[in-house]
């Protein structure tokens, strides 16, 4: 891949321009014969997407970029991925709270007209705005900068970084506005439609040879651990999202598709990808966050690398496997049920050996807790990521599974991993990240930083205890039973007692929202110039991080 | 011992087949036999594809969401069975292509919500659940009422359906765009032709509101056939050839 600016027809803008005009054209093609409106409007949606991203591809070829010179490193994507990500963030956590009120006060919050704002269109809105939108530009972002510096090359591909940047967006933004008007699949985490699907199949095909090009440039002799986590990561959500996502379409010019199983087939192969966007895109990826953030924050070497050998290779076999404890009780047979509690249960011994990993390169520099908050938000990240792996296995026990499906205890067991788990490791590295990428000394303010880790524990304390009261409670009165052998409550008098809980979860999710907001804030004077600047040009963090606080 | 691990740290295809060959394991074990073992699907009288009315009805459920608030599963637990009737087969969910079995309980399991409530109680809860319920958090589904079916489609919607293997007959097919008309439209002309291709299928106006289809016709019509197919006095829970 020629990297040479001025150079006239590179490969990377003829690519990128062949993909832009081809999907112009299906655009243009769906927006003129689609069956129905909403169709009709995403297909403009991405006409217009398409005709920027020519415009933009067209610009970069009469002006070619002037080169980062102060480093060797592609730094621009990452940047626009930060951008993303806290814009996505905020989003994401908005919709969520808006949805937490709606169960709280539905009086209030639903508008009958409007039936766009029903929990049911927003509910994947904010999953997939906090899952695939904040959690996938950490994701890539990240990924991008670790994938350099650890193989000390400059990321290939020229401009196909940006396709996999804007691509990414573009999805989101189509699968988002597709929910609001009734465009859905009808499939947990995977409800966008088959020509999102499509689009997402190709950007993140680009993404793995961006990911993978990069490291055949590399100048280490080996690939860092952080680096199998983000491969895995790519190349299985790449297999389960083609498998999962199956479909006919009804009409190739109309929104609505019939995934190609039925049935028990398909609720099995909707729970093993459902499981293993937890497994692969919430886990091992954001292990890789750890795996790189936590050992540069601290200054101290990974603990162990040969626990880091045993739990990559025994974490990517096991949750695998782990799907059909979504399925207990149900229809799916027995024994495919008893392989997926036991799997989980075995789960719990690689996730803990990365949790252990993950504190214990805190050893000789846990006093740094007590002035650095980002590295304390980080290690509580894995504390959480520890308290909520002990807490699905057990889960995934039949008999406790029993008591805790369909309640709102499932809701507070992924929260307290979403919100500290992946949420926390995000933050953290975001605010390593700023100071990093915008040659700053340190982050406009420590203080900030403490605003917002209080906030959010806070807000992730009142959110996962309300939720664990509301789910047991819920789970113990659906199945009680009166003195004379009858069932002691109907099904809305337990509505009505989860009232009190689902006022306690908004405050939690507001608080941990306005934490996000004050990040925000305190990133943005960072970037602009608001903290003071690094004395020399480098890539390499100062130390000075800490010197404000000492 | 830790030696062999350079291969891959230092290869990365290695690395990637590797990771590839390691997650495709479980998946080849756990999912791929669910379509050769004959035992998976228990064989049960009942279970009917649905009617053009039915599934255009199953595509505004989907739509909506009702899937994130709604199972339809009712596990073999002594008070779901008294709750909501006999535990659900995997025979009943056959021809649903996504399957909408749930994985929260925010309201009620619909498995076997068919028949449960009259057309109007469902017309009135959907319009405004709170009307009937007054501790409900659903959201109000007025709007349905107002937006007509398009029924122009609903032959590929079969066609696509046949496909997948779910049996549909070339007449059905052919009619799919009248009969999903003919089934909220009981005194109209496709009357008798409905009722010869889907025999023993209930045929009225669901939304009250005989001048138009709505999508609100198509949603009750789907909830009200829902469960209600599998005839349980001759299905044998208990026999060897329905143990899994």
């Amino acid at each position: 891949m020629p990297e040479a600016a001025g150079e006239k027809w590179r490969a990377d803008v003829v690519g990128i321009f062949f993909i832009i005009a081809v999907g112009a054209c299906l655009a243009l093609m769906g927006a003129a014969w689609g069956i129905d409106t909403p169709f009709q409007a995403q297909m403009w949606t991405m006409l217009a997407a398409f005709i920027l991203g020519g415009a933009a591809l067209l610009s970069q070829i009469a002006k070619p970029p002037v080169a980062d010179k102060a480093s060797r490193y592609e730094n621009g994507v990452i940047k626009a991925g930060v951008f993303a990500s806290m814009f996505w963030g905020v989003a994401g956590l908005l919709v969520g709270l808006i949805i937490a009120l709606q169960l709280a006060f539905p009086n209030i919050f639903y508008f009958p007209d409007f039936g766009w704002l029903n929990f049911g269109r927003l509910r994947p809105l904010h999953t997939s705005a906090v899952i695939f939108a904040f959690g996938g530009n950490v994701l890539i972002a990240t990924s991008f900068y670790v994938v350099q510096r650890t193989c000390r090359a400059r990321l290939a591909g020229g401009l196909w970084p940006w396709l996999v940047f804007w691509g990414y967006q573009l999805f989101i933004v189509l699968a988002g506005t597709g929910y609001l008007m009734g465009i859905t699949e009808g499939r947990e985490y995977a409800e966008p439609p088959w020509y999102t699907d499509l689009w997402l199949t190709i950007v993140w095909v680009v993404y793995l040879l961006v990911f993978l090009g990069t490291i055949w440039k590399r100048q280490e002799k080996h690939i860092y651990v952080a680096n199998w986590f983000y491969l895995a990561f790519i190349v299985t959500i790449a297999m389960l999202h083609i498998v999962n996502n199956l479909a006919i379409p009804v009409d190739f010019a109309g929104s609505f598709s019939y995934s190609l199983f039925s049935g028990v087939q398909d609720a099995l192969t909707q729970w093993w990808y459902g499981h293993n966007a937890v497994g692969f895109f919430l886990t091992a990826g954001f292990l890789a966050i750890m795996y790189y953030f936590i050992p540069k924050r601290a200054e101290r070497p990974v603990y162990s690398y040969r626990l880091s050998i045993i739990h990559f290779w025994a974490l990517i076999f096991l949750y695998i496997w782990a799907g059909p404890h979504h399925l207990h009780y149900t229809a799916l047979p027995q024994w495919a049920q008893t392989l997926g509690m036991t799997f989980s249960l075995m789960l719990w011994m690689p996730s803990w050996g990365g949790m252990i990993n993950g504190l214990m390169t805190l050893s000789g520099a846990w006093d740094k807790l007590r002035t650095d908050p980002v590295l304390r938000m980080l290690v509580v990240s894995v504390a959480f990521y520890g308290m909520s792996t002990f807490e699905g296995p057990m889960m995934s026990i039949r008999a406790v599974n029993s008591l805790s499906h369909y309640t709102d205890w499932t809701i507070g067991h992924v929260h307290s991993g979403a919100l500290g788990w992946v949420g926390f490791v995000s933050f953290g590295a975001l605010y390593c990240l700023v100071p990093w990428l915008w040659k700053r000394q340190r982050l406009f303010s420590i203080a900030l930083v403490d605003w917002h880790f209080w906030l959010a524990t806070i807000g992730i304390v009142l959110y996962i205890t309300s939720m664990w009261v509301a789910g047991i409670m819920q789970g113990l009165m659906w199945r009680a039973y009166n003195e004379f052998g009858f069932l002691e409550y109907s099904f809305v008098e337990t509505v009505q007692a989860m009232h009190p809980y689902y006022i306690i979860r908004a405050l939690g999710g507001g608080l941990y929202l306005a934490g996000a907001l004050i990040m925000a804030y305190n990133l943005w004077r960072t970037a602009r110039g608001d903290a003071p600047a690094l004395e020399r040009a480098s890539d390499v963090p100062a130390a000075g991080v800490l010197a404000a606080a000492e | 011992m830790w030696s062999f691990h350079k291969w891959f740290e230092r290869h990365s295809l290695l690395l990637l087949i590797g990771i590839l060959v390691v997650v495709s394991i479980g998946g080849i074990v756990q999912i791929a036999p669910l379509f050769f073992i004959d035992s998976t699907i228990e064989r049960v009288e009942g279970v009917r594809p649905y009617t053009p009315l039915e599934l255009a009805g199953r595509e505004v459920y989907i739509q909506e969401g009702c899937y994130l608030c709604h199972s339809q599963m009712i596990r073999p637990l002594r008070d779901e069975v008294e709750r909501y009737g006999h535990y659900s087969l995997a025979a009943e969910s056959m021809y649903d292509h996504p399957f909408q079995w749930g994985s929260k309980r925010t309201g009620p399991d619909l498995a076997r919500v068919g028949g449960r409530y009259s057309d109007e109680w469902h017309r009135a809860h959907l319009v405004d659940p709170r009307s009937v319920v007054p501790e409900s958090v659903m959201p109000p589904y007025a709007f349905l009422a107002h937006q007509d079916l398009d029924v122009r489609h609903m032959d590929e919607h079969l066609r696509v359906n046949r496909l997948l293997r779910v049996p549909y007959s070339d007449d059905q097919i052919a009619h799919a765009n009248a009969d999903a008309v003919a089934q909220a439209t009981p005194d109209g002309d496709g009357a008798a032709g409905f009722a010869q291709r889907y025999p023993n299928v209930a045929m009225r106006d669901f939304d009250g509101d005989p001048a138009h289809v709505t999508k609100m016709d198509a949603l009750i019509a789907y909830l009200q056939m829902l469960g209600a197919g599998v005839n349980f006095s001759t299905y044998h829970a208990d026999a060897p050839e329905n143990q899994r």
